[in-house]
């Protein structure tokens, strides 16, 4: 077990707490750079789409797991991110332009949604989004002007300062441009975490009633976490769309809104590392799947078989683990930081007291 | 002038009139207290106070500034601080977070500072977390700085959720029921914790509590409520030797048998 003497206000603030954190973590950053030169193109590919899956799981992250309001309607805002960029450099905007604008659209957007969606409180918040993400479905279709309807869109080439990055020709590229905004997503969650807005975020989330006595706009801080998130997801989305090569109004149904919620969940609600571990299993359980099928069912396809083992680990997950996989590798830290101090019963979530709902 | 002034305010939900024509006014420096029977509407008057409940007739200001024409997140701006009568902490986060959630209303730098993490929020993220350190060292909360509010005994609570209130640096504190389930030794140091708001930091305190030997110690005024509607107002033993107090508490026998509330 590591002890910290704390001498500066700085110790708490800055991102890695001591020279051992990190060091781990640029161990990690190391490991992911070199990654194209250990795996071949295949599981390369497979790497970026879990990267993909980790950014649009951040966005979610910041608004259910950090500010405690659940949405089923990120698809719907993961299509706009895509269709908005692809437009956008079809209209020969830079990539880099028309892809960071794709954000800021979305954002924009999700917060204008946020104003009278946020009256509602959680399972209610969950259906009115839920429907907004069935809407959107039909709206790419009835919008084919621009959307191509049903047919969908080719995604163009990404012309990167005149040097073109195309998935098959050049997975490598493809693969550090997605860890390049993975970076720059994860480094601004963390910067809003250790400021006031993000402790207003998890202020609302805990107790809105005492967040509004210490001066927290409830309603503007859950529409900023609406902003933010949908801005995340939406670049998220943009570049699912690309990698993809193809996307029409099918590529973002309203089930993606549920495996991101489910990435979530199972990565461990709130956590950074959360969303990553949850991409993990989101982006390998189908290919495990179709490996054990293909095993033991002789390459028999089972209709329906990915969503019902989804939702199996979904159900287990909220049975046995509610704080995900990334609560269990606490849980096996502290076990083996305290080793043999750590009693069964230290994680036993404690009965809250009363709490004053009547004001709702 | 006085620093609050509750003027002829009422409230009613529905049928119910919870405040009855009440008027109050605190001075600056004063330990003000609210006592009354379960009901009596006390607490009500606090998310009056608050803006949780608009009253239906009344005024209420503040250092001559009208309350009734803030939302509720702008009432901390004023200077006013509270608790809560059943703890409302941020159970997920550190004591350390919670306090930096009392700085709020101080917060100088915008989103895209702050995602960015520029100088000047670093800057102020140290002056939060000075003052924040200030609070703690007054309450003596160093062992718990970096602990979780779930895992925290119902004591400890109710000294972080002052400190909250306190790490805003409010001019006026509003505590419901600062003493409720404390201990002895615990509600002695809470007498000791109000004495030195009110002393050395100059903080006006208005509270409601039950617990008469505190209002006692520590109150320079109280006020009784019953009904919604105030029954008496005066120095502590004034209040506990008055006749409709006593009968409110009671009951009529007591009265002519010379009783006093405890």
């Amino acid at each position: 077990m590591r002890f910290h003497f704390k001498t500066d206000y700085d110790q708490d603030i800055r991102l890695f707490e001591d020279g051992w954190t990190f060091s781990l973590y640029a161990a990690l950053l190391v490991l992911a750079l070199a990654l194209p030169l250990m795996i071949d193109p295949f599981f390369l590919g497979e790497a970026t789409n879990v990267l993909i899956w980790a950014i649009a799981g951040l966005g979610l992250m910041l608004l259910t797991g950090q500010t405690g309001q659940v949405s089923l309607g990120h698809s719907a805002f993961m299509a706009l991110g895509c269709y908005s960029c692809v437009l956008m450099m079809e209209a020969n905007v830079p990539f880099v332009l028309a892809f960071l604008l794709a954000g800021v659209i979305t954002g924009v957007v999700g917060a204008l949604i946020a104003i009278p969606a946020l009256k509602l409180h959680g399972v209610y918040l969950a259906i009115a989004t839920l429907a907004l993400a069935i809407l959107a479905d039909d709206i790419i279709v009835l919008l084919k002007e621009w959307t191509d309807g049903v047919n969908g869109k080719m995604s163009p080439p990404i012309d990167l300062f005149g040097y073109e990055i195309s998935r098959w020709n050049n997975p490598i590229e493809w693969y550090y441009l997605t860890l390049a905004v993975v970076l720059m997503v994860t480094l601004f969650y963390r910067n809003l975490l250790r400021a006031p807005l993000g402790r207003a975020f998890a202020a609302v989330r805990d107790s809105e009633i005492s967040a509004q006595a210490m001066g927290v706009n409830v309603a503007q801080t859950k529409t900023i976490a609406f902003g933010i998130s949908c801005a995340i997801t939406g670049l998220g989305g943009a570049l699912m769309g690309l990698f993809a090569g193809a996307f029409n109004n099918e590529t973002f149904n309203f089930l993606l809104s549920i495996q991101l919620l489910m990435m979530i969940v199972v990565g461990g609600l709130g956590f950074i590392h959360g969303a990553f571990l949850g991409a993990v299993v989101i982006a390998f359980l189908p290919q495990v799947l179709s490996m054990t099928t293909d095993l033991f069912g002789r390459g028999v396809a089972i209709p329906g078989l990915e969503s019902g083992v989804f939702g199996v680990i979904l159900i287990l997950f909220i049975l046995f683990e509610p704080m995900g996989l990334y609560g269990r590798w606490l849980k096996i830290r502290v076990f083996l930081e305290l080793f043999p101090f750590a009693r069964k019963d230290m994680f036993k979530r404690q009965k809250s007291y009363l709490k004053t709902e009547r004001l709702r | 002038m006085s620093l609050l002034e509750l003027d002829s305010v009422t409230l009613k939900f529905g049928g119910l009139t919870a405040v009855n024509n009440l008027s109050m006014s605190v001075e600056e420096g004063q330990v003000f207290a609210l006592v009354g029977p379960n009901g009596a509407g006390k607490s009500t008057v606090f998310n009056l106070i608050s803006r949780f409940y608009t009253p239906v007739t009344g005024s209420i200001t503040f250092d001559g500034q009208d309350v009734l024409k803030m939302a509720p997140h702008e009432v901390p701006n004023l200077g006013i601080a509270r608790t809560f009568q059943n703890i409302e902490l941020f159970h997920q986060a550190t004591v350390l977070q919670n306090l930096l959630v009392g700085r709020h209303r101080h917060r100088q730098t915008n989103m895209i500072a702050q995602m960015l993490h520029l100088p000047s929020v670093r800057a102020e993220e140290r002056a939060h977390r000075h003052a924040v350190e200030e609070v703690i060292d007054f309450l003596d909360l160093q062992p718990y700085r970096n602990s979780r509010i779930a895992g925290l005994p119902y004591g400890v609570r109710k000294v972080v959720e002052l400190g909250r209130a306190l790490a805003s640096k409010p001019r006026m504190l509003l505590l419901d029921e600062p003493a409720s389930g404390l201990s002895v030794e615990e509600t002695q140091n809470m007498r000791w914790w109000i004495d030195d708001i009110r002393r050395h930091m100059g903080i006006t305190v208005l509270m409601v509590e039950h617990d008469m030997g505190l209002v006692g110690k520590v109150c320079d005024r109280v006020l009784a409520l019953a009904d919604g509607a105030k029954l008496a107002e005066g120095t502590p033993a004034e209040v506990q030797s008055h006749p409709k107090v006593i009968e409110a508490y009671l009951g009529t026998n007591a009265v002519s048998k010379g009783g006093k509330v405890a």
